[in-house]
């Protein structure tokens, strides 16, 4: 991983209070750098890690502090305007109502491309997500790892830096998840993008990431930023390496230590 | 087999029953002015024709003319009323008070009010008719998807845009629902109407000829024009329902699924 000299997105002392008075957040610094990264923020429920996403992602405004983006990342290919954000909910968030190339289309239809002109991007990340066939389905007809490929595929296709991923596989089941971890692992090579990547599960996280940053709840803020030096590309035999056993132990003491902190 | 004589078991449910009627009828010896038997409805059907067809098509103008109103403004109503917190305390309670109110009791006034007979009772109807459509829309505009919500801001959709590509789609179902509510009630609204409005004029409809066949005494005639009632009210239904399916088929739950789904 090469060090660049400016970051993709720098966060900077952020701070986040609701309305209502509860403490969401409290100084959070975070840079990430420009060259592809996966990033996984763990902590037990209730510690501001879906928050901190939605607040990267514009969705939130935060109370104090900012999030700057380097110039490249600003320009949205689909509206031209905005931070240019793939964006994955722990539900497919699909449109019932559309078809699966419908959905995927969506971000392009905001910023007013035709069909035909987002055609090509489209089956793309069809193709990326092996849903290439599916295209005209509804999502009714699809098994639960499908919907999600779709929701991944619609924020690949209009190329975005980077993808943030709030809990995505924590609702399918074992074997999905594990495939999809793959499936992720390889667009992300392909692309060369960076993700954010919200997760519950210490063994996940370890599998994906190069760098987990451990969230402390109440309110939440950073515990601890560790480095996962395992190369790329990894596979089912990494799972089982004394370097992903220790990592697994690491994180889980950094986990234990940050909900011990609470008070 | 078995799937046939259950397609057409309420067929011969309902054909049993004619025929115990009209042997009940027939072995009293209970006279027509009190109850007619179903082959003096069948026949006062066929002889009062002339009289009975302009009157179903006076009352099925003014229902489907209700019917279409509740279901524009009704829907302009919801969008209106979900558009801001300040449109929605302002009207939502009027819409409920106007639903409340026993259209009985407000047709009176409409009428002395209107002076066209076939406008007010159009009005009346529409009074009992849009509420359902308002309420059941709003819900559906409100029911979107949160998270798709935030996608639609992630990628800078415009209010318009929201609007079009993911209240209106979200509330498709719910405005269905409303709408085969709706069907019904202007059918009811108008009937009612029309029995407080009386049979003044030349014009008027099927609910006006009962009260003359009341006064009459013909019985007959008055279960005549009593059954096309009921047939408008099921065709009507009918018809929504297939609207609904046609609309929703391919996606929504509601909809019965084909023995290609899953």
């Amino acid at each position: 991983m090469s060090a660049a000299a400016k970051p993709l997105i720098a966060v900077q002392r952020l701070s986040k209070v609701w309305p209502n008075g509860g403490e969401a957040l409290r100084d959070i610094s975070l840079d990430l750098p420009a060259s592809p990264q996966v990033l996984s923020l763990i902590g037990p429920s209730g510690c501001g890690k879906s928050t901190l996403l939605r607040l990267i992602a514009g969705l939130e405004q935060p109370t104090q502090g900012s999030i700057a983006w380097s110039t490249g990342a600003t320009a949205n290919r689909a509206n031209g305007s905005g931070p240019n954000i793939g964006y994955v909910f722990q539900e497919p968030t699909l449109m019932p109502w559309a078809t699966v190339f419908e959905n995927v289309y969506l971000p392009f239809k905001i910023a007013g491309v035709s069909r035909r002109a987002a055609q090509e991007a489209i089956m793309e990340a069809l193709r990326g997500v092996h849903l290439e066939d599916a295209a005209q389905r509804y999502p009714r007809e699809l098994s639960g790892g499908m919907k999600m490929r779709v929701s991944v595929a619609r924020a690949l296709a209009p190329r975005p830096p980077i993808l943030l991923m709030d809990e995505p596989f924590a609702a399918l089941d074992e074997i999905t998840r594990l495939k999809l971890n793959n499936d992720l692992l390889a667009l992300w090579e392909a692309l060369g993008l960076t993700v954010i990547f919200v997760t519950h599960s210490v063994f996940e996280s370890v599998y994906l990431s190069d760098r987990i940053v451990v969230m402390a709840p109440g309110p939440g803020r950073i515990a601890a930023d560790l480095a996962i030096e395992a190369p790329y590309p990894r596979d089912e035999a990494f799972r089982s390496s004394a370097l992903y056993t220790e990592a697994c132990i690491r994180v889980s003491a950094a986990l234990k230590q940050a909900m011990g902190e609470a008070p | 087999m078995k799937r046939a004589l259950e397609a057409a078991a309420p067929y011969l449910f309902g054909f049993c029953a004619l025929v115990v009627w009209e042997a009940a009828v027939r072995l009293t010896h209970t006279p027509t002015f009190i109850l007619p038997g179903p082959l003096a409805v069948g026949a006062a059907l066929v002889q009062d024709f002339p009289r009975l067809f302009p009157a179903l098509v006076f009352t099925v103008g003014v229902t489907v003319s209700a019917f279409l109103a509740s279901a524009s403004l009704g829907l302009l109503l919801a969008l209106i009323m979900t558009s801001s917190r300040w449109m929605e305390r302002s009207l939502f309670p009027y819409a409920v008070i106007l639903q409340v109110t026993p259209v009985v009791a407000i047709a009176p006034l409409i009428i002395i009010w209107v002076k066209d007979t076939r406008l007010a009772l159009l009005i009346c109807a529409w009074l009992v008719a849009f509420f359902p459509v308002v309420s059941n829309t709003s819900i559906g505009l409100r029911s979107a998807d949160p998270n798709l919500a935030s996608l639609f801001k992630l990628y800078g959709a415009s209010p318009l845009q929201a609007t079009v590509w993911l209240k209106l789609p979200s509330a498709a179902p719910y405005y269905l629902a409303g709408l085969r509510i709706a069907g019904g009630l202007s059918l009811i609204g108008a009937v009612v109407a029309e029995f407080v409005a009386g049979s003044g004029g030349d014009r008027s409809g099927l609910a006006a000829l009962i009260l003359e066949a009341g006064y009459r005494l013909n019985m007959p005639r008055m279960f005549a024009a009593l059954l096309l009632i009921s047939v408008v009210g099921v065709l009507m239904y009918a018809l929504l329902t297939r609207l609904s399916a046609l609309v929703l088929g391919h996606w929504h739950e509601s909809a019965p699924r084909g023995p290609d789904r899953p």
